[in-house]
């Protein structure tokens, strides 16, 4: 019986090589303007694998 | 930073280190808790004892998937990323974004409005065309080799300037090509104004619209009233719902802000839901904590369980088929942000910057009126370098407060902006906020917890 399911998240050691390109978007110009919502923007280089 | 937790039925665990999930079960989840305190027979025993259908050997093979994922750097993870800080600090910052005030001015009164009706301590004024060229024409020359650049039409009410929008826009779609470049633009409106040509130019030039709603008719009309004291739902709603219909599936996002005075938020997000809005935000006022509807301790016990509602209910709607997005639940844990973005932030004065109707530049919409955060302007660039160089060395590392929080790469520090209205230092944390960010974030990871083992149960029902 499994007990543990792991979800299939982002690798964020080989993102800190193959990241940084910095063309995401700014997250206060998207929807809120007052708290930092950092991790709702997608990986502008992963949308465009999609 | 292994954090536990239970929501909506699910037992979860979130390695902040390395951001993985793991969907757990009642065993795994009291095995996880005791691994770094206690020695494998002590928790062995614990274990069998308190749950009587679950063997040693059970108990082992538990043991073996938490070396396994410790050995994929998934669980118990160390932190790795300090580098990442230090690299941001050396590298020369460019400026991607700009949150462009065109109007200083509002044709809404709204009580609670941080920008103080639109004037931001300051006169009411209007951008002009020449100084929102100048502001494009500054972002296009501190762009280095950025392709996307974001402009935020924003206010005030961006609409009583609507000849400068669109002629700005237009400059910049005369002049993107030959840079090498793609503006993204967002309008941020209060939809008083909005009409079909407006609704035409912002469906074809706008990535995105921000459409300021409260909820419930009641709640809006409570702040959010006409300088004559009307309130604003009955004349903005036709029109939102006319630009959304027409919008054919591009990015918006209807708005709200609540207070003390509608803490049951929760029905607010399911009024515009239930009105058949799809893309909804709702944030907590930002106000000093004086005013009649700031929020205070007394209310954030409501507040978290409001969150927790919220889930439920977007988890149940998903089920049945009539799903809807909750801004702060939109994580995406394959195609989220690199870990350089997740440890620099927001951007805040560095590669984000507030421009005001004069032409001065700030760090972001939120310190514009304050003359100790003024960055320099776009006529003569920057010219308090000290400033800015205090918001590049704002990155999550330099919270020693956030060392030990799971969420710390869900949202990188916080708000600068709050934290420096909370604690009067940019470094600081603004503790209510991070209260309710990490309730967001639980809340989230349960969502996509919960898609997940529907998704395997699919497969699993699809193999037989």
């Amino acid at each position: 019986m499994k007990r543990i399911s792991t979800l299939e998240t982002r690798n964020l050691t080989a993102s800190a090589t193959e990241g940084g390109c910095g063309e995401c978007q700014t997250s206060c110009q998207s929807a809120c303007k007052t708290s930092c919502g950092i991790a709702n923007q997608q990986c502008e280089q992963l949308k465009d694998c999609e | 930073m292994v954090h536990l937790f239970e929501k909506n039925g699910f037992h979860i665990v979130i390695d902040g280190n390395s951001g993985a999930v793991h969907d757990v079960d009642e065993v795994a989840r009291d095995i996880i808790a005791a691994y770094p305190h206690k020695g494998k027979e002590e928790i062995t025993a614990e274990i069998t004892k308190k749950y009587g259908d679950v063997t040693a050997d059970d108990v082992h093979e538990v043991f073996e998937e938490i070396e396994e994922l410790k050995k994929r750097g998934l669980l118990f993870s160390e932190d790795r990323f300090r580098g990442v800080a230090a690299k941001l600090r050396e590298k020369e910052p460019v400026i991607k974004a700009l949150c462009l005030h065109v109007a200083h001015s509002c044709n809404l009164a709204c009580e609670y409005c941080f920008a103080g009706q639109g004037r931001y301590d300051g006169e009411q004024a209007l951008m002009s065309f020449e100084t929102g060229r100048r502001a494009l024409d500054f972002l296009l020359e501190h762009s280095g080799s950025r392709r996307n650049l974001e402009v935020d039409f924003f206010g005030g009410e961006p609409l009583v300037n609507f000849d400068v929008v669109r002629e700005l826009t237009a400059y910049a779609r005369s002049v993107e090509k030959e840079h090498g470049k793609n503006f993204r633009f967002t309008l941020t409106t209060n939809g008083l104004l909005i009409d079909d040509d407006v609704i035409d130019f912002c469906n074809r030039e706008m990535s995105n619209v921000v459409l300021s709603l409260d909820g419930r008719k009641e709640v809006n009309d409570r702040f959010r009233r006409t300088v004559n004291g009307k309130g604003s739902y009955d004349l903005i709603l036709p029109k939102f719902k006319r630009l959304v219909e027409k919008r054919g599936g591009k990015n918006y996002y209807m708005r709200g802000t609540y207070t003390k005075a509608n803490t049951d938020f929760v029905s607010d997000i399911l009024h515009m839901a239930d009105l058949g809005f799809t893309e909804l935000s709702m944030e907590p006022v930002i106000s000093a904590p004086d005013e009649p509807y700031a929020l205070g301790e007394e209310e954030l016990p409501v507040l978290l369980r409001q969150y927790d509602l919220l889930g439920e209910e977007m988890d149940m709607r998903r089920k049945a088929g009539r799903p809807f997005t909750f801004y702060h639940y939109m994580i995406d844990l394959q195609g989220g942000p690199c870990i350089v973005k997740r440890v620099a932030g927001c951007g805040v004065g560095t590669e984000y910057m507030a421009v005001t109707p004069e032409g001065d530049l700030y760090p972001c919409h939120q310190f514009v009126g304050d003359p100790s955060f003024r960055l320099g302007d776009v006529f003569h660039g920057i010219d308090n370098e000290a400033l800015r160089e205090r918001f590049r060395g704002r990155d999550v590392y330099a919270h020693a407060e956030c060392d030990d929080c799971f969420a710390r790469f869900f949202c990188s520090g916080g708000c600068a902006a709050n934290a420096y209205h909370a604690t009067g230092d940019l470094n600081g944390v603004y503790r209510y906020g991070c209260e309710l960010h990490r309730r967001r974030v639980e809340n989230a990871v349960m969502l996509k917890v919960s898609e997940a083992r529907d998704a395997r149960a699919a497969e699993d029902g699809g193999g037989e």
